[in-house]
């Protein structure tokens, strides 16, 4: 076959598939418009300070928030005196608030509820409160989880309040300097960590999932009946992900810069090998998956033994250095750890190429790895 | 005309499991020839198409595409035959004209082939249709096309009409009898209709359970016993269950359960009739339906087997 004609073949194939994803409108919306809505929400989230909220249950005495305001106990006494009352309906006890006003770290408020000490345990247990406070021979008592660090949070702030009977409700935090520089937001963490999920994901789902598709209506089978090149199937199908993986993450990125101001601190091309490494080795391995089974619902199972572990273990959202000690090493052996820690160096880090050289041929060698083995034992029929 | 066989099944034999789907068939189709695979389902015809177009390899025997075997020889075997699978589903949201230049390209063929095939196989006004929205006639024909692009020596059709109308049923045969007419490709097809094996193919071969029962032209097959005919009746309803009536003497009744009627095969009719007629008339049996017939491949089935080619 001349080269010419092989081109041809390949350049149909290649404009098949490609023609096969953009089709398909929701493809559009979850290749494209979902991690940017993905990357809006949590980046607003966890960017711009939101005002924390937390309820406290405080425990019925002989002296509650409804009764003579000279009986009232320290508890009520002070939020008689500093607190705003609220009352939600007219058949329920009133409630009351305090607001820490805090302008660079965001407001803090605690709602008091009084409950019975019973209530306040299905409260805790629900997590709809994690303090509850009580009063015992004029001395104010805190009970919560040591071991929960929002209640921890919650005590500091409760026990700063009530010992200072004249407290001025303001937080005073001079000596606190929120880091928000470019490179040490949350959304600059989570940006490469979501380009690199959505290489795996487009990857994983799409290529694995539609071979296996595609064997189970008997199309390979029809395919290979012709002269075509098996392996330009399989380059054609490689060739139009990646293409598509790339306009995804260059969407993405556009947004995250409009939005966000996130900017590349290192190389373009180092950043465009790992980027195009982690394809293939996600290529590679959706071939190997799904090189055998014609049954969607066992490609399932085995997309998602693959996808489900990283997702969790290799810090696409959060740093995977709370995992214990010994299984950091494993980890970072990981895939989508090797390109999220690689698109993260560059990104942020401003690492060059040749930083990034050894996770990129470790990809690289992932990917012709599985994808070798994946065409040895491909079945077609 | 008919010196070399361009297809050459030797002694064939495949099983899967603790099932064996072909069990040691024997035959030569000559360049040109049209022949019917018919059989039930489960008779082992798909396997056996599977064998020629080189899918599946036999357990025993030889399989030898114009003297070739598929092994080593699959490239320029592939560029011979034209082939449809029994169901096969393209990619939904390419267009018909699309999916024609798609498989055109693996031949290496122009464009002009392509609106060839399109005009063939009658989709012109659907070549900017995605193969999703094409009804099942439409995409069997869209099928056909694809393995007529070629122009193929050997066509393999596995069950090229099945699932289908009458109607998108004898659009696939006004194509495939226009082909017959225009050259000299060879066409294999297995059937379960046999209106279809009669209406295509000059040469068929009854397989069931693996092995063929009987092959030869139409003539051929029903010449051994061409005076019979077949009168089939049914009864009224006060008179059924079947089991009340006991077999007359001098012909035997075969009972469709199905379809409550009966069969029989009479080999003198214009004596057996009124003989038929008198024993209703003795028994007190009212008659609904009768027809009397010539025999067809249907019946010569039920005679060997015992069953219909439907079931």
């Amino acid at each position: 076959m001349n080269k010419r004609i092989q081109q041809k073949q390949l350049a149909q194939l290649i404009s098949a598939h490609f023609k096969e994803i953009i089709r398909q409108p929701a493809v559009i919306f979850w290749g494209i418009f979902f991690p940017i809505l993905m990357a809006l929400g949590l980046g607003i989230a966890f960017t711009r300070q939101a005002d924390i909220v937390r309820h406290v249950a405080v425990i019925e005495n002989n002296h509650s928030f409804a009764k003579n305001k000279n009986e009232a106990s320290q508890i009520n006494a002070f939020l008689e005196n500093h607190a705003d009352k609220m009352r939600p309906s007219a058949d329920k006890p009133p409630q009351y608030k305090i607001t820490l006003a805090d302008k660079k770290l965001g407001n803090t408020t605690f709602v008091f509820k009084e409950t019975t000490w019973r209530h306040a345990m299905v409260l805790l247990k629900r997590g709809n409160l994690s303090i509850i406070m009580d009063e015992e021979n004029g001395r104010i008592e805190y009970h919560f989880d040591p071991l929960n660090t929002d209640a921890h949070f919650s005590y500091l702030k409760l026990s700063k309040i009530f010992g200072q009977n004249d407290a001025v409700i303001e937080e005073n935090l001079e000596s606190v300097v929120p880091l928000t520089v470019h490179g040490t937001r949350y959304i600059d963490f989570l940006i490469p960590g979501l380009m690199a999920m959505g290489v795996m994901m487009s990857c994983m789902w799409g290529m694995s999932y539609g071979m296996i598709d595609k064997r189970s209506k008997k199309l390979l089978r029809r395919m290979v009946a012709t002269p075509m090149k098996k392996s330009y199937f399989l380059i054609s199908l490689m060739t139009v992900r990646i293409t598509m993986n790339l306009i995804e993450s260059a969407l993405l990125f556009l947004f995250a810069w409009l939005v966000f101001h996130i900017t590349i601190e290192g190389s373009l091309a180092g950043l465009l090998a790992i980027f195009i490494a982690g394809n293939i080795a996600f290529g590679g391995i959706a071939i190997f998956i799904s090189c055998r089974t014609a049954n969607t619902e066992v490609g399932n199972g085995l997309v998602n033994a693959v996808v489900m572990p990283m997702m969790v273990l290799s810090g696409v959202f959060f740093s995977y250095h709370n995992f214990p000690d010994w299984s950091i090493p494993v980890i970072q052996k990981l895939p989508l750890t090797l390109l999220a820690d690689g698109l993260r160096s560059i990104f942020i880090e401003g690492a060059g190429f040749t930083e990034i050289m050894i996770p990129t041929a470790i990809l690289l060698s992932i990917g012709f790895f599985f994808f070798s083995v994946g065409l040895r034992f491909f079945k077609w029929h | 005309m008919k010196k070399n066989p361009v297809i050459e099944v030797k002694n064939v034999f495949k099983s899967f499991k603790n099932v064996q789907a072909v069990n040691g068939v024997d035959f030569k189709i000559f360049k040109g020839q049209s022949v019917a695979l018919l059989g039930p389902n489960g008779a082992g015809k798909t396997t056996l198409m599977e064998m020629i177009e080189g899918i599946q390899k036999p357990n025993k025997g030889d399989i030898l595409i114009m003297g070739r075997k598929w092994k080593g020889n699959e490239r320029e075997l592939h560029r011979d035959i034209g082939l449809s699978l029994q169901e096969t589903h393209f990619i939904d949201r390419l267009t018909v004209f699309e999916t024609l230049k798609l498989f055109a390209s693996f031949y290496e063929l122009k464009r002009q082939r392509v609106d060839e095939i399109i005009r063939i196989i009658g989709l012109a006004e659907k070549t900017r249709s995605y193969v999703v929205n094409l009804s099942g006639g439409q995409r069997q024909r869209l099928a056909l096309g694809i393995a007529l692009l070629n122009d193929p020596k050997i066509l393999l059709l596995d069950e090229p009409t099945t699932g289908l109308d009458p109607n998108a049923r004898r659009e696939i045969w006004s194509i495939l009898m226009d082909l017959k007419k225009h050259s000299r490709t060879s066409l294999v097809l297995t059937t379960h209709y046999m209106e279809e094996a009669e209406q295509l193919c000059e040469r068929i071969i009854i397989i069931d359970k693996g092995r063929i029962l009987k092959q030869g032209t139409l003539e051929q097959l029903l010449k051994e016993d061409n005076d019979d005919k077949i009168i089939e009746f049914a009864l009224d309803e006060s008179n059924r269950p079947i089991d009340r009536i006991s077999n007359p003497s001098g012909f035997q009744i075969q009972w469709d359960a199905d379809r409550d009627t009966g069969v029989i095969v009479l080999k003198q009719i214009e004596k057996q009739l009124p003989e038929f007629l008198n024993f209703l008339n003795q028994n007190n049996l009212r008659l609904q339906h009768l027809e009397c017939r010539r025999k067809t491949l249907d019946d010569l089935f039920t005679t060997m087997t015992g069953r219909r080619l439907h079931e």
